[in-house]
């Protein structure tokens, strides 16, 4: 089990490390924002399938910290572009 | 398996360490960056230092990557001067080749650590029964060096204080930051509303596990201070001027409450901050209690920055 | 019943694998950056979801469960908005790549 686990975790950071070449590249900041979305998803998945594996419980901690900040930083990183783009709409925002 | 998963790990961490110094666009390289301190926490893990793997996600991840997308956003206007004097190419190989050789002396240097490496680490588990805390790392910081993070939390107000010496001299005194706008149908107040409440329970509870497990005051801090400057971002709430007493106070509470359990080690235990015997865990508590608003503060004003504002008459 | 449970573990997690292996494909073939977008958030979040359905029966106490099931919606809630946030932001700056 705990080297099924570690494996799975292997692999989900393969994807994220494939994932993460093509948005770096990717024209424009936005898209490389996305990168702070895919480790929210992908890097929380891995700390959470190392930390069972290794039996350290003190991990979901880490990943608690990690989906909050990784929030925040993508916040952080749209409303700094959205402030310096001139065109700010603020009626397009209805659903 | 595990050597697998830390090779790659390896390799990618250097991968984008690479790509973040060659990236053409300052906002490019601080995306770059985040996401090396976010992989870095991976590594941290690895290494079981998990306290460590904790202040990397909040610190490195998210705080000091905020911090370099303002600064990158304000240097927006300034990137074509400053690409236009850029050093030249011999300069920038000779930097490349001198941080090739000292990553290299320092690999060397690990990989010729005596097997055990020498450590202090029996010695901290043989006596931590007397602080009382269970996390030996606390048991560090807070009692066996405590005098250290005293003057960690002191350099961290002079830090402050040279973060608010860059203001304008008409707006010393003031708000930091631009005033934001509120936009009460936007997404960001909908997250600025519903993830704080979140985050401020996450962040004490951080604090609080400290004493026993993995966690503690600084990292409880950062948390907290992502969610302030979440709830400014959003425009729900204004920067506080400096020059406010509560401010100010709050500032300075934690460390003179440092000094002053120090003071009192000095009168009944013999030694500036030695703590009683049986009252450790309570004056941990009380140093710890009194630096967390410290804490906060110095780390969101840090990152709000240099008073733009002047105090409204 | 234990052989139960870790075979749910099993099934769970290379589900949660596929997806996240399905969300890369999406990331890497995709034409755009909004849809590019859509394949990151819908795949990988789901991913996440099973990969936590399947860590369930792992974890040591009753509150650590409850832990990871908050993580993941923690992670749901900042990610679907920061999705709607960063996609105003590349509509702002006209349609991309």
């Amino acid at each position: 089990m705990t080297e099924f686990l570690l494996g799975a975790a292997a692999f989900i950071l393969g994807m994220v490390a494939l994932g993460l070449v093509r948005i770096l590249r990717g024209p424009g900041d936005a898209d490389r924002i996305m990168a702070a979305q895919l480790f929210g998803a992908g890097g929380i998945a891995a700390v959470l399938l190392l930390g069972t594996a290794t039996g350290e419980s003190a991990t979901l901690d880490v990943a608690l910290t990690l989906a909050l900040l990784a929030a925040f930083a993508a916040f952080a990183f749209v409303k700094a572009k959205l402030a310096q783009s001139p065109g700010e709409s603020r009626t397009a925002d209805s659903p | 398996m595990i050597e697998v998963l830390n090779f790659g790990l390896a390799a990618l961490i250097l991968g984008l360490a690479v790509w973040t110094i060659v990236a053409r666009e300052a906002p490019a390289a601080v995306v770059g960056f985040i996401v090396y301190g976010l992989l870095l926490t991976l590594v941290w893990l690895q290494l079981h230092g998990i306290d460590v793997a904790l202040t990397e996600a909040a610190i490195g991840g998210g705080l000091t990557g905020v911090l370099l997308i303002s600064a990158a956003v304000r240097l927006r206007s300034t990137e074509t001067t400053a690409r236009a004097q850029r050093s030249s190419a011999s300069t920038r190989w000779l930097a490349a080749a001198l941080s090739a050789a000292v990553t290299g002396a320092l690999a060397i240097c690990v990989l010729a650590l005596p097997e055990p490496a020498p450590t202090l680490a029996p010695q901290v588990l043989a006596n931590i029964a007397v602080t009382e805390v269970g996390n030996p790392i606390t048991a560090v910081l807070l009692a066996f060096r405590a005098m250290d993070t005293l003057l960690e939390a002191i350099v961290l107000l002079f830090a402050l204080i040279g973060v608010w010496s860059l203001a304008p001299d008409r707006a010393w005194g003031g708000r930091p930051g631009p005033l934001q706008q509120a936009d009460p149908n936007g997404m960001l107040d909908y997250v600025a509303r519903v993830l704080p409440p979140i985050g401020i329970v996450a962040g004490i509870y951080i604090f609080w596990i400290g004493a026993d497990h993995p966690g503690g005051k600084f990292q409880g801090a950062t948390i907290l201070a992502a969610m302030w400057l979440l709830v400014m971002m959003a425009g729900l709430a204004d920067a506080p001027p400096i020059s406010r007493r509560w401010l100010r106070w709050l500032l300075v509470a934690g460390p003179l409450a440092f000094i002053a359990v120090g003071v009192l080690g000095a009168i009944t235990a013999g030694a500036f901050l030695s703590y009683p015997l049986g009252h450790a865990k309570t004056l941990i508590l009380v140093i710890e209690f009194a630096l967390m608003p410290t804490l906060t503060l110095v780390l969101g004003l840090m990152l709000l920055g240099a008073p733009l504002r002047g105090e409204a008459p | 019943m234990k052989l139960l449970l870790e075979l749910w573990t099993i099934v769970a997690v290379i589900a949660g694998a596929f997806f996240f292996f399905a969300g890369t494909v999406g990331l890497l073939r995709f034409p755009d950056s909004l849809t590019r977008l859509h394949a990151l958030s819908k795949a990988d979040n789901l991913g996440l979801g099973l990969v936590v359905l399947g860590l369930l029966p792992q974890v040591d106490s009753v509150s650590a469960g409850l832990k990871i099931v908050g993580i993941w919606l923690l992670v749901l809630l900042s990610g679907a908005t920061a999705a709607q946030w960063i996609a105003r932001t590349l509509r702002q700056s006209g349609p991309d790549s």
